[in-house]
């Protein structure tokens, strides 16, 4: 009976969520396209290499400073096809909406949807909605489809670090995360923390063409640069190292999450990626994302090696070492 | 504190160590962090593996959750399972497991069960919903005891009589008696800023007076501990036993007065099982009869088994310092982050967990 049950830690992206893919989803759809277990699926229709993949979105407060919901949606479904290394083209969006739901609200949300979707250059194209009884839902779920087409000449892949390449992380950590949970817990954040949320595929597309030589690209989102990490070590089968000092957390976000017990390397971000590449390319990689604001703080932060693989070690400011693991699953605030 | 530069932090790490190793002169120091919180951050900047041979940190019994028993979470089920009652907690007990069952699987199973970060959270939601019994499951030491009496004496100033305390509140000094008492081989103790920051320096006093044992309060930077390790260090090297504040920006000799006024006003000392230590004279902390129309247990008249505890789980022995996590038979095969057999394994800043997750199944631990 316990085992039987769901729990909301299976939601969290951690190794619980981990778990119940690879027990109950992976076994029933397999397919080569879902193995890679890349943030989006490469397919093919008639010769066209396409990028396909779709995101859920059920966050509360619906909106907090540097977003809502509906960007939230679009901008995740955006990115990942991006880190694909496809360029977005088209979305689709289903909306289930709680009886009683405010009109208002809901114009809201959908400008912003419309907003977001105009700075990525992407067209939602075909949605559905549905109206659920009061107390089903808890006010609004939104679910985002997207296509894209795969860059010419591009293969990025969580499977494709290679030791010898750099790690190099587009930006400063945990700004989503503590924005919504300082809303969520009435903690008071300074006014420039905002959530970055953002569409990412202008920079990256810019960056793809500059080098075609990347093979890593992954969305720091859920779970955070430490899930992110260990999702790149297992499919790649390497070791990442990578340096405490190089790593950019606003001191305004590390107060906030040491006072809740959070680790800001498990903070969700909805703005910032990874990449890995052979360490010749790597200056004009950080070059090329400093001069953008959405990655001003751009910094190889670690390398791959051979050592074990699937772990992940960060080496610490006073110069120990410990094991980056998976988080187990939803970030729970602690007693003290 | 002075912010420093990574490169300072680095030099200043390096420079503590030297010296620590130096000062141990070859053979190993055995210290105790007494709290959840040093054992995590001792972890996450790896400080074990800094020390190497030189100093053996052995965790103690400072998780507040790792300590709180198996009949504690089958009350708190109880309460879950009455008709009109909404119980809020902290997020670390949700996963404790009870004798049969843990909160979160309640709560899957339509328990209203609510995390929340504060009592007040808890207070407010007891205001919004005046028809149904909000729980407060107050856990933890004198660092939280406080803030959930405050919860109590706003309730009662505005009249929200809604609000209940279950309260599983305990003390550090007197485990650590118990710990002493029972032949702990300890060479020094890392005390509690936290907990400090509200008792401050006098009720450790029996440490060097009656055990002769290096005491020294410490922050949580890491810094912090390594400058604390080094001042035990340099006491064992003298043969000196101290009590030595090394949090002195936080932790004032006298504590917080105002917190400990609250603390008394409102609980009275009682005796008190902990997970794995038993029973501990005047531990635990309850409300005082003055105020039992907001204690849950008496409210709602739960009736509490004894405790349950897993069948095979070392967690006493691991609390007390008598064993390491890893060298738990369970530790990694069937208790892990995943399963958890034991409350150590559980929360956080439980030493089974804390090894797992950043020692990695205790190598390089």
């Amino acid at each position: 009976m316990k085992d039987d049950l769901i729990l909301l830690a299976h939601g969290g992206g951690g190794l619980l969520t981990q778990e119940l893919v690879e027990e109950i989803m992976l076994p029933a759809f397999k397919n080569s396209a879902l193995a890679a277990r890349d943030d989006g699926a490469l397919v093919q229709i008639s010769g066209t290499e396409l990028v396909f993949s779709t995101d859920a979105y059920v966050v509360k407060p619906r909106f907090f400073p540097g977003g809502d919901i509906g960007k939230l949606a679009v901008c995740g479904t955006v990115n990942d096809i991006a880190v694909c290394g496809a360029k977005p083209l088209y979305l689709s969006v289903a909306f289930i909406i709680e009886e009683g739901f405010s009109r208002r609200e809901l114009s809201e949300i959908v400008a912003s949807m419309a907003q977001a979707a105009k700075e990525a250059g992407v067209q939602i194209v075909t949605g559905d909605t549905k109206v659920v009884e009061r107390g089903n839902v808890d006010g609004l779920y939104i679910t985002t489809a997207g296509i894209g087409q795969r860059l010419p000449g591009i293969t990025v892949s969580g499977s494709l670090a290679k030791a010898g390449q750099d790690i190099i992380l587009s930006g400063s950590l945990g700004e989503h995360a503590m924005t919504v949970m300082a809303q969520r817990h009435g903690l008071t954040l300074p006014e420039e923390i905002r959530s970055d949320c953002a569409p990412l595929n202008g920079v990256i597309e810019e960056l793809l063409q500059a080098v075609p030589q990347i093979s890593v690209l992954r969305d720091v989102t859920r779970g955070g640069l430490a899930t992110t990490l260990h999702e790149i070590a297992e499919q790649s089968g390497v070791t990442l190292t990578i340096a405490e000092e190089a790593i950019v957390v606003h001191p305004a976000v590390r107060a906030a999450a040491d006072m809740l017990g959070f680790d800001p390397l498990y903070l969700a971000n909805e703005g910032k990626f990874l990449i890995c590449v052979e360490s010749t390319y790597s200056q004009r990689v950080v070059d090329i994302l400093q001069q953008h604001a959405k990655s001003g703080d751009a910094s190889i932060i670690g390398t791959v090696g051979n050592g074990l693989p699937g772990r992940v070690v960060l080496k610490t400011l006073v110069g120990g070492e410990r094991i980056l693991d998976m988080p187990l699953g939803d970030l729970l605030p602690r007693i003290c | 504190m002075q912010m420093l530069t990574a490169e300072e932090t680095g030099r200043a790490a390096a420079r503590l160590t030297a010296e620590i190793k130096k000062l141990a002169g070859g053979r190993t120091i055995r210290i105790m962090e007494v709290c959840g919180t040093h054992t995590v951050a001792i972890f996450r900047h790896g400080i074990r593996q800094l020390l190497g041979d030189a100093v053996e940190l052995i965790s103690g019994p400072g998780c507040p959750v790792c300590v709180t028993p198996a009949n504690y979470i089958d009350a708190a089920l109880a309460c879950a399972k009455q008709p009109g009652v909404i119980l809020t907690s902290y997020g670390d007990l949700l996963r404790v497991p009870g004798s049969r069952e843990s909160l979160a699987e309640a709560k899957a199973q339509g328990a209203d069960v609510r995390v929340v970060v504060s009592p007040l959270d808890a207070l407010a939601i007891a205001r919004q919903e005046p028809q149904r019994k909000v729980v407060f499951l107050a856990v933890g030491f004198e660092t939280t005891a406080p803030t959930a009496a405050a919860a109590l004496l706003s309730a009662r100033q505005a009249g929200v009589e809604n609000f209940l305390l279950l309260s599983a509140h305990k003390t550090v000094p007197p485990a650590l008696r118990s710990l002493l008492t029972q032949g702990a081989c300890l060479d020094g103790l890392l005390l509690p800023g936290h907990v400090s920051a509200v008792i401050g320096l006098a009720p450790y006093r029996f440490l060097v007076d009656e055990f002769a044992l290096p005491s020294v309060v410490a922050g949580f930077e890491a810094l912090d501990i390594l400058t604390a390790i080094r001042a035990l260090a340099r006491q064992i090297a003298a043969g000196r036993a101290e009590l030595e504040n090394q949090y002195r920006r936080v932790v004032l000799p006298q504590g917080n007065p105002q917190a400990m006024k609250i603390l008394l006003d409102v609980y009275q000392p009682v005796d008190v099982e902990w997970r794995g230590l038993g029973l501990l004279k005047e531990s635990g902390l309850v409300l005082r009869p003055a105020y039992q129309v907001y204690d849950a247990s008496l409210v709602l008249q739960l009736k509490t088994q004894p405790a349950v505890e897993p069948k095979g789980c070392c967690c006493g022995l691991v609390l007390q310092g008598r064993m390491q996590p890893a060298q738990c038979p369970l530790f990694a095969r069937e208790c892990t982050p995943l399963k958890p057999v034991g409350a150590c394994m559980v929360s956080r800043e439980g030493a089974c967990s804390a090894w797992y997750n950043y020692g990695k199944r205790g190598e390089g631990a």
